[in-house]
């Protein structure tokens, strides 16, 4: 306010700044954004992206509905009569997790994935760590070939190595005739996950090291050769230094391998014991036993996907990131 | 020297005699009276939530130990020298006591784990880079690789070689399973489809999700809009196939399938979907992948997209060209790795996919593929020769990405 009075002397050079206040120029800057973003957001581009975002979820949609409709209703007249003839039960979701006979309810199953899941999402990641941090920090020969090798690992189908891994766990290992180890023998367990998640944690190894070794690779050299100054072997350094910085690709591809375990259904039907499948392949089979009992199926599906989706919208930011790491591959 | 080479040839000796020696179908298993076996009977006998924490534990215990050996190992003085023999002969000697050899092999095995200890030992000692050098290094990567070696490389080559033999893998056929793939029907439609498969659907989803990436930079509430599209990626195939059989749903009378209710309300018949030969059916299973897969591209290329530098869209602009040009000639070329990563991921996705096909069609009416008819072939007809063909030839389309994808990796590491 006493700026106007205030006499400047015209002598001292005056130095570059803007002579307007502050408030001034983040109002200006303000409108230049908006301006900017109105230039950049068109009515056009919004009105079709939130088409193909409607058309992409309504498959969706309409089960999550149709789950929630009594079953009399779902199966005479289509989801979308919900809004003019309203009429909802929770009931569905209980008929659905007692599915499945005596032996395996879709409810028990569900216990079954999360059994699968989390040894199946650790294990490979522990095993993978290891080998990433002596791939990044330790030389060795013939380093350079073998990590290629293990990256192009990750491509290889797995159906290529369903059969003769299966034949290995339950008939062992024989050569020319001669028996050296039986298999196991897991027939009688109750609910013997073991194979499940060796194959699980052999199946994730080569993305999982690849991942973990960009990652771990990147940590400053000179953090590693302080440690190792400070009289810290190996095993203190990956314990105490490499695994706490790569924490968030870590988390990051826990995520990913949660999720990619919990949702699979090729490794779990040709592994898992009939009394240790996971929740994907009761569904699959139940699906074919409840036919056109729609609001059955659709309930179902909705306590496997739960898991997936809570995972999802909580942890959005650690599994695009890990996505992106993961394809940043080139 | 010597003494290594001559303790290796003996390893060999005592191999070559293991798998020679005349089988003794009664053999039984030795135990130490604990084993990876009682193991996982014992745990197999919890209740599955009890399990999580007990593997977890003990996984945890066998990680503990291997980083105390890294860390103790290679320092230098008579404990740790103690500590690294006693570990080279005991470890291998262990595990390979806790697969329970059987007794006829279980001499033979025993002999070959304590050699190998003790050339590891030997070798580790006289290594130029210090003793414990080799020895740690062993055991960072020995888990990894001993899994990657029996479960995945082991096995591949197995099927290779199980792809020339019969059902029950005894008699040598030639490449009879080869061409049955190629005659019969299922074998021929698996091979259509696949092909099928991999051309369209990284097309259509890269494409659909490169404009919903470029639509959405520009228009507004655009983390709400991505996070609808996206959502697919999260739910699984056996999901995404039966939110879309609903939507393909057939029936007599009312339709509550939205496809054919559009159908009939635009004046039109139903139709049953599912079975809708030639192709169509096909094509409709085509459909869930992209939908899920197009999640996938739009946010690589979402992320791809906000990197182009801004000047050269300015630039672009000053000179006058349209929003349409200015795409295609800066922002395209500018993601063009990452286009090429999506499109290749997608194929490869595309290639190996199972689940869709066993929930929605269970491979009826022509809709089989490689991945699925594969695992069809072992499971219901236990043929084991003409499922491993399949697996082969899966394995055939798919080696040419991984070629290139070798040669790029190879490349940026040479760059490094």
């Amino acid at each position: 306010m006493s700026t106007v009075t205030t006499p400047v002397p015209p002598v001292t050079p005056v130095p570059a700044i803007d002579p307007r206040s502050k408030r001034q120029v983040a109002r200006e800057t303000l409108r230049n954004e908006k301006q900017a973003q109105r230039r950049l957001t068109s009515r056009g581009a919004t009105i079709v992206a939130i088409l193909i975002a409607i058309l992409w979820t309504i498959p969706t949609f309409g089960l999550f509905v149709t789950s929630f409709r009594p079953g009399a209703d779902s199966n005479t007249t289509g989801w979308w009569t919900v809004f003019v003839n309203p009429g909802f039960t929770l009931n569905n979701y209980f008929d659905a997790l007692n599915a499945g006979g005596t032996s395996l309810t879709l409810g028990a199953s569900f216990i079954n994935s999360l059994a699968i899941a989390i040894p199946a999402t650790l294990i490979p990641i522990a095993v993978a760590s290891l080998v990433a941090y002596a791939f990044a920090w330790i030389d060795f020969k013939a380093k350079n070939t073998l990590f290629i090798l293990v990256f192009a690992l990750q491509i290889v189908p797995i159906q290529m190595a369903l059969v003769p891994l299966l034949s290995l766990f339950s008939r062992g290992l024989t050569i020319n005739g001669v028996g050296i180890f039986p298999g196991f023998e897991l027939r009688d367990a109750d609910h013997s996950f073991a194979t499940v998640w060796i194959a699980h944690s052999i199946f994730a190894l080569p993305l999982a090291i690849f991942l973990l070794h960009n990652f771990i690779s990147e940590i400053p050299g000179d953090v590693i050769e302080a440690a190792r100054v400070d009289g810290a072997g190996h095993g203190q350094i990956f314990f105490r230094i490499v695994l706490p910085l790569a924490t968030p690709a870590i988390a990051s591809f826990a995520i990913f391998q949660f999720l990619w375990v919990w949702n699979d259904l090729l490794v779990a039907t040709i592994f898992a014991p009939s009394s240790s499948l996971p929740i994907t392949q009761t569904l699959n089979s139940l699906s074919g036993t409840w036919g056109n009992q729609w609001y059955l199926q659709s309930a179902g599906t909705f306590i496997a996907i739960i898991v997936p989706l809570i995972v999802f919208f909580a942890l959005q930011r650690f599994f695009v990131r890990g996505l992106l790491a993961g394809a940043t591959k080139g | 020297m010597i003494i290594v080479a001559v303790a290796v040839i003996v390893v060999v000796a005592a191999f070559i005699s293991l798998i020679t020696q005349s089988p003794s179908p009664d053999a039984r298993p030795v135990s130490l009276g604990f084993s990876l076996n009682s193991l996982f009977q014992w745990l197999g006998s919890l209740n599955p939530l009890v399990q999580i924490p007990l593997i977890l534990l003990i996984f945890g215990v066998v990680v503990g130990v291997i980083l105390v050996l890294i860390e103790y190992a290679p320092r230098a003085g008579k404990g740790y020298f103690y500590l690294r023999l006693a570990a080279c002969f005991v470890i291998p000697a262990l595990a390979f006591m806790l697969l329970r050899p059987y007794q006829n092999s279980f001499i033979f095995i025993l002999l070959i784990a304590i050699l190998l200890g003790g050339v590891l030992f030997l070798v580790d000692y006289r290594s130029r880079q210090g003793a414990g050098y080799l020895f740690q290094l062993i055991i960072f990567t020995a888990p990894a690789a001993i899994l990657l070696l029996t479960g995945l490389i082991y096995p591949t080559i197995a099927t290779l070689y199980q792809s020339f033999f019969d059902k029950t893998s005894k008699n040598f056929v030639g490449l009879e399973n080869y061409i049955w793939v190629f005659t019969n029907p299922e074998g021929f439609w698996s091979v259509i489809n696949t092909i099928i498969w991999v051309l369209i659907a990284p097309v259509f989803a890269t494409v659909i999700g490169l404009a919903y990436a470029a639509l959405v930079d520009r228009s507004r509430g655009e983390k709400f809009l991505k996070v609808l599209v996206f959502m697919p990626y999260a739910i699984s195939f056996v999901g995404a196939g039966i939110i879309w059989k609903f939507v393909y749903d057939f029936r007599q009378g009312e339709q509550i399938g939205l496809l054919n209710a559009i159908v009939t309300g635009l004046g039109g018949q139903p139709v049953s979907w599912l079975d809708a030969q030639p192709l169509l059916n096909t094509l409709l299973l085509l459909v869930v992948f992209i939908w899920s897969q197009t999640a996938f591209a739009m946010v690589i290329l979402s992320s791809a997209i906000k990197a182009v530098p801004a000047e050269q869209l300015e630039a672009a602009s000053l000179d006058g060209t349209t929003a349409w040009q200015s795409f295609i000639n800066v922002t395209v070329p500018g993601i063009r790795s990452s286009l090429i990563v999506v499109l290749t991921t997608i194929a490869i996705a595309a290639l190996k996919v199972y689940d869709i096909v066993a929930v929605m069609t269970g491979g009826r009416a022509n809709t089989t593929v490689l991945g699925f008819e594969m695992v069809n072939q072992q499971q219901r007809f236990q043929s084991y020769g003409h499922s491993a063909a399949l697996a082969v030839v899966l394995f055939l389309f798919v080696l040419p990405l991984i070629i290139y994808n070798a040669r790029q990796i190879k490349k940026q590491r040479e760059i490094r």
